[in-house]
């Protein structure tokens, strides 16, 4: 074999092997994402959904990133906002809320809305609305209709989470509420408060980023 | 073959030209009445209207030229078409230059750029209802519609990533949805609360800039009750391609009962937004 066909040959070797090498990198960039979480289900057509907001996620690429975690009908929190529930179904959210307030760019989304009796469960009191400076994070479902304010715990509050996952024995609030789920589909859900600490505005980093307070709602049928 | 006939157009010519002609003629009355009714943007607003007419005419002058290239490659296939293996390695004839057709492909195009520059800033301009389009922040008064003064005006309110509105003349109601009355001028102030995005009613042909900091004043009429999207058209983050908000034209009696239905719905939050002004610029910024 003469030396120009063994360097042609090696010449479309190294060209295919670097068209795969770009193409498992785009596909494996693309295709990851944290691993879903199940809600647990709770009765016919009812099902169970637990978060926790931290201010610091504590470990990992970015730990001084705010974050979502999700919990598994094991009871195990995971950083994950991938969350997998049944369709045509009420959903029962708990969220803890460990992060202090931040305030919200758009008051408008201080009103609790596409719930059931469009309202909110504050450490077992209902609220209709909540002063917008005094929400710390949100969870909305647009498409779904769904915004819930989640209040801060205060600034002076003596034993504040210090990272993720935080634990019930630590300052918090807990709120609940109930929404409904339509149609099997992807929906996004993210948080409209302007809370990334360290970036313009604060809309960037963990505002941009599914898995911390970006997810996606992946509503399943049976 | 001596020089002189190499240097002649080819004969099928005259035939390509007298075949484009009779295609033309029958071609372009039936796209503009069969095919303009169904370009974008529709018929849903004034505005809409008048790009859709603007699109007819386009592609009115577009078919022609586009018969008249698919001619011109097909006869070449055909005139060209080696059926020697040899003599199609060979040069073809030598190509020379004609004044004649100089002057006229000259002509033609500057006739059509001349023709579609002269049109599009005609059709630019906003007209009796408005072009549709961000004017920016204070529009000069002849790009005013002519019922501006008693235009509904709405803020659009931009924000990752989703739309709201406000309602001035209602209290200052912001919503989710956007509705509108039908055949009612309606002032849209187009800003943002974070980054750049671009509100794109679809159907109405409105299409203007969301800038932090600042308004985009864009005038539309809508004349069809019927239901839409609005998108984002600048990328804008993560979620950008999620960015949708529904639109509904309903009657003028069906809006009023939907403001009403509003006003108690967002009663509670009312007294926490702040008091309207163009520009939405909302604290608190500190976090960041």
């Amino acid at each position: 074999m003469s030396a120009r066909r063994v360097g042609t040959i090696l010449a479309a070797v190294l060209v295919l092997g670097g068209g795969v090498a770009i193409g498992l990198y785009v596909a494996l960039f693309l295709e990851a994402s944290p691993p879903p979480v199940q809600a647990a289900i709770v009765g016919p057509h009812q099902a169970a959904l637990e978060l926790q907001t931290v201010a610091e996620v504590g470990h990992g690429e970015n730990p001084n990133w705010v974050s979502y975690y999700s919990r598994t009908p094991g009871h195990k929190w995971v950083h994950s906002t991938i969350l997998r529930v049944p369709a045509h179904a009420l959903i029962h959210v708990t969220v803890y809320q460990y992060d202090s307030a931040t305030g919200l760019r758009n008051p408008l989304w201080g009103q609790p809305r596409g719930l059931v009796g469009n309202v909110m469960f504050v450490n077992g009191v209902p609220v209709k609305v909540l002063k917008p400076e005094l929400a710390s994070h949100t969870f909305a479902i647009p498409e779904l209709g769904v915004s819930v304010p989640l209040p801060g715990v205060s600034e002076e509050a003596k034993n504040p989470c210090s990272y993720a996952p935080c634990t019930l024995a630590e300052a918090h609030n807990t709120i609940t509420f109930t929404f409904r789920t339509g149609d099997p589909g992807k929906y996004r859900w993210q948080c409209f408060v302007p809370c990334a600490a360290g970036f313009i505005f604060g809309f960037g980093g963990p505002m941009q980023s599914i898995g911390y307070m970006d997810g996606e709602l992946e509503v399943q049928g049976s | 073959m001596s020089s002189d006939d190499r240097l002649k157009p080819p004969p099928e010519l005259r035939r390509i030209f007298w075949i484009w002609l009779v295609l033309s003629v029958i071609a372009v009355p039936l796209v503009v009445i069969f095919v303009g009714p169904a370009l974008p943007p529709g018929s849903a607003s004034d505005a809409a209207h008048g790009q859709q007419q603007d699109n007819t005419v386009m592609v009115a002058i577009v078919v022609p030229i586009m018969i008249g290239l698919l001619l011109y490659f097909i006869g070449s296939l055909i005139r060209f078409r080696s059926k020697d293996e040899v003599d199609g390695l060979t040069d073809g004839p030598a190509t020379a230059g004609d004044p004649r057709v100089m002057v006229l492909w000259i002509s033609v195009t500057f006739v059509i750029v001349l023709f579609l520059a002269a049109w599009g800033a005609y059709e630019l301009f906003p007209g009796e209802d408005g072009a549709g389009g961000g004017l920016g922040s204070a529009p000069i008064s002849v790009a005013l519609p002519a019922d501006a003064s008693s235009a509904l005006p709405v803020q659009v309110i931009g924000q990752q990533w989703t739309w709201t509105y406000r309602y001035p003349t209602y209290g200052g109601l912001e919503t989710t949805e956007l509705v509108l009355p039908v055949n009612q001028e309606v002032r849209f102030s187009v800003t943002s609360i974070d980054v750049i995005h671009s509100f794109w009613a679809i159907n109405l042909a409105v299409k203007a800039d969301a800038v932090p900091g600042t308004t985009n004043v864009a005038f539309v009429k809508p004349v069809r009750e019927e239901a839409s999207t609005i998108r984002c058209a600048e990328l804008c983050g993560l979620w950008h391609g999620h960015m949708t908000s529904r639109l509904r034209v309903v009657s003028p009696a069906a809006f009023r009962v939907w403001i009403a239905h509003e006003r108690a719905k967002w009663a509670p939050i009312q007294r926490y937004l702040p008091p309207y002004k163009p520009t939405y610029a909302p604290e608190p910024t500190y976090r960041g």
